[in-house]
């Protein structure tokens, strides 16, 4: 188990295509997805809701299976789930059975020993700020707080890549701005490759070093935007809204332009 | 204490219509509104209970009949737990079990008494298999829905986390599927409790259903009373017993405590 923690690897994904089967159609979600994210990158991923962009995550961490092209972790063909990938799903997902410690620990795989594992827990607890809460249920947290747990369940494995799959949608905007800047402390700490799928362009280029903009279904990456604004981002910048501003332009220039000006 | 003092606030009801009945049926016996030969009065049924306790009777009886309850529900819950797990998540053991199953499990468990009495006389094997049958389709039931039931998102956390068949299904199918287990033990063991009255009804020389039917021969129709609602109380108790069981062991539970 000595990938863990080995050298940084670059995400790879050639060629993806997928369609589903409905009945006896074909629907196609994804056309052609090229896409290479370097070690340490941030890279959000942003497209209108059902065009596939949680399948596309669901395909890089191994849950989906069926598809056309390929993807590559290093040299390592993705051919199924593995630890070197962590996920976050929208609902944070915890084991209402297991204390918040243990939940954490269930991450974790048998080849550590007691003491380790509890030291990583620990670590872990640390670093999403629940040291506190290692004994409580998860019912007992906030819905932020229990994705913070999912975030370090995620974490503990040292993962080279962490997917978030919509990690926020589902938390008050208060709440949602302070995960959003808990995850560039994190990121920051850490220092795994992550990428992220969301429908809030805010969200998308305050986190991200690189936002894909994803087209309706079969979704193709449409743009690739490059977020140069250095951290701490403030999302009333210039060149924030600017930003916002191309990506508005790109997302609903083939709908209609929600904003066009009349006199 | 106080927690005593809000639950007779809440559930003053609960008592107040018992013992209001008990009076008018009291009061009915005493004015001779009914044969006593029929339905003694509460008082005197309370006096032969105490009589029964006393003697040691009623508890030798009743005491017979919970171990064999607690062997026989032993017996068909392991089982029933055994199989419901194969059933649950080997397609091909439910496949070829489908149709057996489908016919034996509507029988009710009286049916089989005479068969058992045939095959194994009216020895405690037969009262324990009644028993062990009766409990058995309960707990499977619910075994099997519980596991197809528990949430396919909990089950992909652990794929993702490449965990091995065996941990899946011990720290993530079973304890997600405990609290539908439990409702199916609950209902199982009344179920138990149900069959070994029957079977001791129909032929034994001890338990509680014994004691009634031997009371019946003899006319003592007060003994007879007592021990059909010794049988209800019985049943309360084991109840209760079992929820305090349940609490303790599914703290995690939100919607138990609630309710």
């Amino acid at each position: 188990m000595s990938m863990i923690a080995a050298s940084p690897q670059t995400l790879t994904i050639k060629g993806l295509s997928k369609r589903f089967q409905i009945d006896n159609d074909f629907v196609e979600v994804l056309n052609d997805i090229d896409l290479e994210v370097t070690p340490g990158e941030f890279v959000s991923i942003i497209g209108p809701s059902g065009c596939g962009k949680s399948t596309l995550l669901r395909m890089v961490a191994g849950l989906e299976q069926e598809y056309q092209g390929e993807i590559y972790l290093g040299d390592e063909l993705i051919k199924g789930p593995r630890v070197n990938r962590g996920m976050v799903f929208q609902e944070a997902r915890l084991y209402p059975w297991l204390t918040i410690e243990n939940n954490v620990a269930f991450g974790l795989g048998h080849h550590h020993s007691a003491e380790e594992k509890k030291r990583i827990v620990a670590e872990h607890l640390e670093l999403v700020g629940l040291s506190s809460f290692a004994k409580a249920y998860p019912h007992q947290l906030s819905g932020g707080m229990q994705q913070r747990v999912s975030i370090a369940r995620a974490l503990v494995n040292r993962p080279q890549v962490l997917l978030l799959d919509e990690p926020f949608g589902a938390l008050d905007a208060m709440t949602r701005i302070s995960m959003q800047q808990e995850i560039i402390r994190i990121w920051e700490a850490e220092k795994t490759t992550i990428l992220l799928v969301t429908h809030d362009i805010d969200e998308a280029i305050f986190l991200g070093d690189r936002v894909v903009v994803m087209s309706k279904r079969p979704a193709t990456a449409k743009a690739v935007i490059p977020i140069d604004l250095p951290r701490p981002r403030d999302r009333n910048s210039y060149e924030f809204v600017q930003v916002r501003k191309t990506i508005y332009s790109n997302f609903f220039s083939e709908v209609e332009v929600p904003f066009s000006y009349s006199i | 204490m106080k927690k005593i003092g809000s639950w007779l606030r809440e559930n003053l009801l609960a008592l107040v219509v018992p013992i209001l009945l008990l009076s008018v049926w009291e009061a009915a016996g005493q004015l001779g509104w009914i044969r006593a030969a029929l339905l003694p009065r509460p008082s005197a049924i309370a006096q032969v209970l105490v009589e029964l306790i006393a003697s040691g009777e009623l508890f030798i009886h009743l005491g017979i009949s919970i171990l064999r309850v607690g062997q026989g529900f032993l017996i068909g819950a392991f089982l029933g737990v055994l199989v419901g797990v194969q059933i649950a998540l080997v397609k091909k053991f439910r496949i070829a079990l489908s149709l057996i199953f489908g016919v034996l499990r509507p029988i009710p468990v009286i049916a089989w008494i005479p068969v058992l009495i045939l095959w194994m006389g009216i020895d405690e094997g037969s009262k324990i298999t009644v028993i062990a049958i009766g409990s058995f389709w309960t707990v499977l039931v619910s075994v099997v829905q519980g596991i197809r039931s528990v949430d396919k998102k909990y089950l992909e956390v652990a794929t993702i986390l490449e965990k091995d068949q065996k941990t899946l299904l011990t720290k993530v199918v079973l304890p997600a599927a405990l609290p539908a287990i439990f409702t199916g033990v609950r209902v199982g063991i009344d179920v138990a409790w149900r069959s070994v009255v029957a079977a001791e009804l129909i032929a034994a020389a001890s338990g509680i259903g014994y004691m009634i039917m031997y009371a019946r021969e003899l006319s003592q129709i007060d003994v007879v009373l007592v021990g059909v609602l010794s049988i209800g109380l019985t049943g309360v108790l084991i109840d209760q017993l079992l929820l305090l069981l349940e609490k303790r062991l599914l703290k995690w539970n939100v919607n138990l405590h609630e309710s």
